[in-house]
């Protein structure tokens, strides 16, 4: 078998290669460490030099790319900051953990944006990550490192993180699959944090089948982290075909043109609805009153968290510490240094946000609007199994072109943030191109739905036939164009 | 114009669990540094805290013993604030929802009890040991993240001596509890007072300072004593007194401004979203309600009512649990030994000759002290024979009887014995004996003396002059 056959294999067809002895972890690990050390896309802040003894499990000997934020001991582990550069930490957060237990390598960590603060990777103090289907494109972010790493066949699968999108919206533009799971469901004890209430992690992988294995092996009830619950039943690998008796709302509010989305990006996403009718399922439009407020109130809550949780870095005790002649000015100095234009942003909005006099108008406040857009979540899957939208308003945009508008950048989280704030699960797979990029389509669903939402997802993969390999030959090679004006959604 | 102190305490107690309020790190006393240390209480990236159950265990118990009304959830939030003892930027606390609300403690009001982590130690490399002369200063983790139970007093004490008996009681009511050691020196518990003062009779709030670092029950009271006295000087003179946070240099006596104004901090509280509420179960409760010992107040109006003590010496027994143990362990070994008496000796003469350890460490067997104490009401040895007796029993131990056998410390047994010797110093007192006969008992000392002479000092005092006045006709 050559190296190229084996990066062909998803995870799931590895596992199985590797069990029936086609393929060895070695020759596995060689290929796709070959791939990660020599990419060209700036997906990787640091790549294993060899594989590290591996441990019988499941997964044995299938390589796995870890978002730089997970800390893994021994490894760096910088969340995309400079004020962490090179901090290698003393222990490995829990669901890097259970994955190695499951029997995966570490093949690397992925770039992210700071503190996975942003939508296009362009906020990483070790520079942007370049989309493989268009290297003038950014992959999204928060978790462009991840995705756009497994978009390119630098890896089989990777985990990432989503607090407002950063799992669903690089998926949706690097043309891959993303899963956020229910809060809680996945560990977040050394994670390094953005905004506790809402961060969670979760799997970006080449197809659905592949979200599920890696999900199933990364949940888990951990009582370092008091917030995680695990999920109440076992993930299991999907292979529905059909939505038969499957109802779907379609929110006025997180689809329409209206709301900012691309005429493109509509396009694909009616497309994928009339397949999901003509495998079974049901469409109603319906409303979800108060999630034209969730990015407001995500952005008021998730900086408050993080103005609080990034006040650690203080160069007392580890990562960057910048001279200063006194307490004060070695606190000032060194976080001048090492946070970047977008997390002092996000630190000042927070901290405002938190002050006395304006807490109750600003926190309290947005945290009733959660509270009611949870309301809506909850209402609207009493009538409809899923909520469907699509992933992010637009395809894959310029690098450099909204870094100075962070209003513009910040409504690539439209339809992501309501399913954040509400704490449910929901996936993005690759609908269809659009001007020759890939579209993400978001299916929601309740609390704990995550075999549900797996199975429908499955359902309309095999139906929509997305082929993503083409962006796979061009992880480690120069750039070339991708033709304009490709065909719409494939398969269809 | 007299003025009245008005006197509230805010006094942090490291609670007495095995590990720390949010992580496994054991907590242990006079280890090397940072050696009890872990990434939740490092606070490094990722690590996420866990409430430790022992800790609202005994928060609750603490608001039982005071009569507080439990919260039915414990809530956490976050304080903000910048500081290298602070390793996360922020101190898990509890805000707006204290675990125990209200309640009382003796004679003072309990405002609020709640729960949060201890800072790291920060030692000032320098001179002075403060930070702003210090050439360095270097961080101990190992007390970072102990658990603190916070207690608040309504202002109800009004002078340094009833600030320091009221702490007495909370220190004895938190060791009974089995909370926390409770030891100042280690600095397991801290206390600050909130000190003003107002006219007497007005009912008004002055303005408060803030006294902080009294690290000893004396400390407390002198440096409350001080800014008492530092605020009446000031209102007197015509000035007026400022709200600031104060130190008390207990070596000097002088109290210093801490921190201006301008500092004040904006502490940005907010729900830790790192923890989920965490409903205070009926399980729990009962658990706590089990828990619970005889409280120092109850100990002591139970010993008022079974043992007919007087007020005062039953809250001594009960105040110091040790010296209350003695005494019912020696009440209970000896039927006919009277409770008041034996409650004088224990809390005179046995803390005379101990000090502040603990009796039951001592050599004196409770049985010993009670037969000693018997036979003194029984005349069958004198105040002195038995203060001597009591001597070797601290230094020795063993068995009263024995020793003032053996030291011939017994009483002169009876009329007959003693009569030969009255009849010798009356003899050799004529003058004496005269003057008393006259009905002047001034001399009585003289003819005492020679009786005491003659019999080692063993005879009775009052027996001695009975008879005296007997054998006068007086
Ligand atoms: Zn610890």
């Amino acid at each position: 078998m050559t190296a190229t056959d084996a990066v062909a294999f998803t995870a799931a067809q590895a596992v199985d290669a590797l069990a029936r002895g086609d393929l060895s972890a070695g020759e596995l690990f060689a290929a796709y460490r070959e791939r990660a050390a020599g990419e060209e896309l700036n997906a990787f802040t640091w790549v294993a030099e060899e594989a590290p003894a591996v441990q019988d499990g499941p997964l044995k000997g299938v390589p796995v790319a870890v978002k730089d934020l997970f800390c893994t001991r021994g490894v760096p582990s910088q969340s995309g900051s400079r004020i962490l550069e090179g901090y290698r930490p003393p222990y490995t957060a829990t669901v890097v953990e259970n994955l190695e237990r499951a029997g995966t390598t570490l093949l690397g960590k992925t770039n992210q944006d700071e503190f996975a603060m942003g939508s296009s990777n362009e906020n990483s103090a070790f520079g942007p990550v370049l989309n493989p289907w268009d290297r003038g494109r950014v992959p999204g972010g928060s978790s462009g490192g991840s995705a756009a790493a497994v978009a390119a066949g630098l890896t089989p699968w990777a985990i990432a993180t989503d607090t407002g999108g950063s799992i669903r919206q690089p998926a949706a533009l690097c043309g891959i699959v993303g899963m956020k799971p229910t809060y809680g469901a996945v560990s977040r004890y050394g994670m390094i944090a953005f905004a506790s209430s809402l961060d969670q992690a979760g799997p970006l992988t080449r197809d659905v089948t592949d979200a599920a294995l890696l999900l199933g092996h990364m949940v888990s009830r951990d009582p370092r982290d008091s917030t995680s619950i695990g999920l109440p039943e076992a993930i299991r690998l999907p292979d529905a075909r059909r939505l038969d008796g499957i109802r779907l709302g379609v929110p006025e509010e997180l689809s329409g043109e209206a709301e900012g989305i691309e005429p493109g990006v509509m396009e694909a996403f009616e497309a994928t609805l009339r397949v999901a009718q003509e495998l079974g399922a049901s469409l109603e439009t319906m409303r979800l009153p108060h999630a034209e407020h969730g990015l407001s109130a995500y952005y008021v809550l998730a900086p408050a968290e993080a103005s609080s949780n990034l006040a650690r870095y203080d160069g007392v005790r580890y990562g960057l510490r910048s001279d200063g002649s006194d307490l004060v000015s070695l606190y000032t100095q060194t976080r001048h240094d090492g946070f970047g234009p977008e997390v002092k942003r996000r630190i000042m909005l927070g901290t405002y946000a938190l002050s006395s006099g304006y807490y109750d108008a600003y926190y309290g406040r947005a945290q009733k609007v959660r509270t009611k857009i949870a309301q809506d979540f909850h209402e609207a899957f009493e009538r409809f199994d899923f909520v469907v939208t699509p992933t992010a308003p637009t395809v894959a945009f310029g690098l450099g072109t909204k870094v100075h508008d962070p209003l513009a950048m910040y409504l690539n989280d439209y339809c992501t943030v309501p399913m954040s704030l509400a704490g449910t699960p929901a996936i993005s797979i690759p609908n269809g191109l659009s001007e020759g990029l890939p579209t993400g389509f978001q299916i929601a669903g309740p609390a704990f739905s995550e075999n549900a939402i797996l199975d429908a997802a499955h359902a309309l993969e095999g139906a929509i036939g997305f082929d993503g390999s083409r962006a796979f030959s061009r992880g480690g090679m120069p750039s070339t164009p991708p033709e304009r004006g490709a065909p719409g959604p494939l398969g269809l | 114009m007299k003025y009245e102190p008005v006197i509230g305490l805010e006094i942090h107690v490291q609670l007495g669990t095995r590990t720390k309020m949010f992580c496994g790190c054991e907590l242990t006393f006079g280890e090397p540094p940072n050696t009890r240390t872990c990434p939740v209480c490092l606070g490094l990236p990722g690590a996420l805290p866990v409430v430790n159950a022992r800790a609202i265990h005994f928060g609750l118990m603490t608001g039982m013993a005071m009569g507080s009304e439990l919260a039915p959830r414990s809530v956490f939030h976050r304080k903000n604030y910048f500081y290298p003892d602070l390793p996360k930027g922020y101190q898990i606390s509890q805000y707006d929802e204290p675990l125990c609300l209200g309640g009382r403690l003796g004679d003072v009001r309990i405002h609020r009890v709640h729960l949060e982590e201890d800072a790291a130690k920060l030692v000032h490399v320098g001179a002075s040991g403060r930070i702003h002369s210090s050439s360095s200063s270097v961080v101990d983790f190992n007390r970072g993240g102990t658990p603190l139970a916070e207690i608040v007093t309504e202002p109800d004490l009004r002078s340094g001596e009833q600030a320091r008996e009221w702490l007495t009681l909370l220190r004895t009511t938190l060791r009974q509890l089995g909370v926390s050691d409770v030891n100042m020196e280690e600095g397991s518990l801290r206390c600050d007072a909130n000190i003003s003062v107002r006219p007497e009779g007005t009912t008004e709030l002055g303005t408060k300072t803030e006294l902080k670092n009294m690290n000893s029950f004396r400390f407390l009271e002198r440096g409350i004593r001080a800014e008492v006295a530092r605020q009446i000087e000031l209102l007197e003179s015509g000035g007026e007194v400022v709200q600031e946070t104060l130190h008390y240099d207990p070596r000097s006596e002088r109290i210093t401004s801490m921190r201006s104004k301008e500092e004040a901090h904006d502490y940005r509280y907010f729900p830790e979203p790192d923890l989920v509420p965490v409903r205070i179960e009926q399980a729990m409760l009962d658990e706590a309600r089990g828990a619970m010992p005889e409280l120092p107040a109850d100990r002591a109006a139970r010993l008022e009512r079974e043992h007919g003590l007087s007020e005062a010496s039953a809250k001594q027994l009960a105040f110091r649990a040790e010296l209350g143990d003695f005494f019912e362990a020696a009440l209970g070994s000896d039927g006919d030994v009277p409770a008041q008496p034996l409650a004088h000796w224990v809390t005179g003469e046995l803390v005379a000759r101990i000090g502040d350890s603990d009796p039951g460490d001592s050599r004196v067997e409770p049985v010993a002290l009670a037969a000693l104490v018997g036979m003194v009401e029984r005349k069958e040895v004198n105040q002195g024979g038995a203060r001597q007796a009591l001597d070797c029993l601290v230094a020795d131990g063993g068995e009263p009887r024995a020793i003032v056998e053996a030291q011939g410390l017994g009483a002169i047994g009876g009329e007959d014995e003693l009569s030969g010797v009255i009849d010798a110093a009356l003899a050799a007192n004529a003058d004496a004996a005269a003057k008393i006969q006259g009905g002047n008992e001034k001399p009585m000392g003289a003819i005492l003396g020679y009786v005491m002479r003659e019999t080692k000092g063993r005879a009775d005092g009052g027996e001695v002059t009975r008879l005296v006045r007997e054998k006068l006709g007086v």
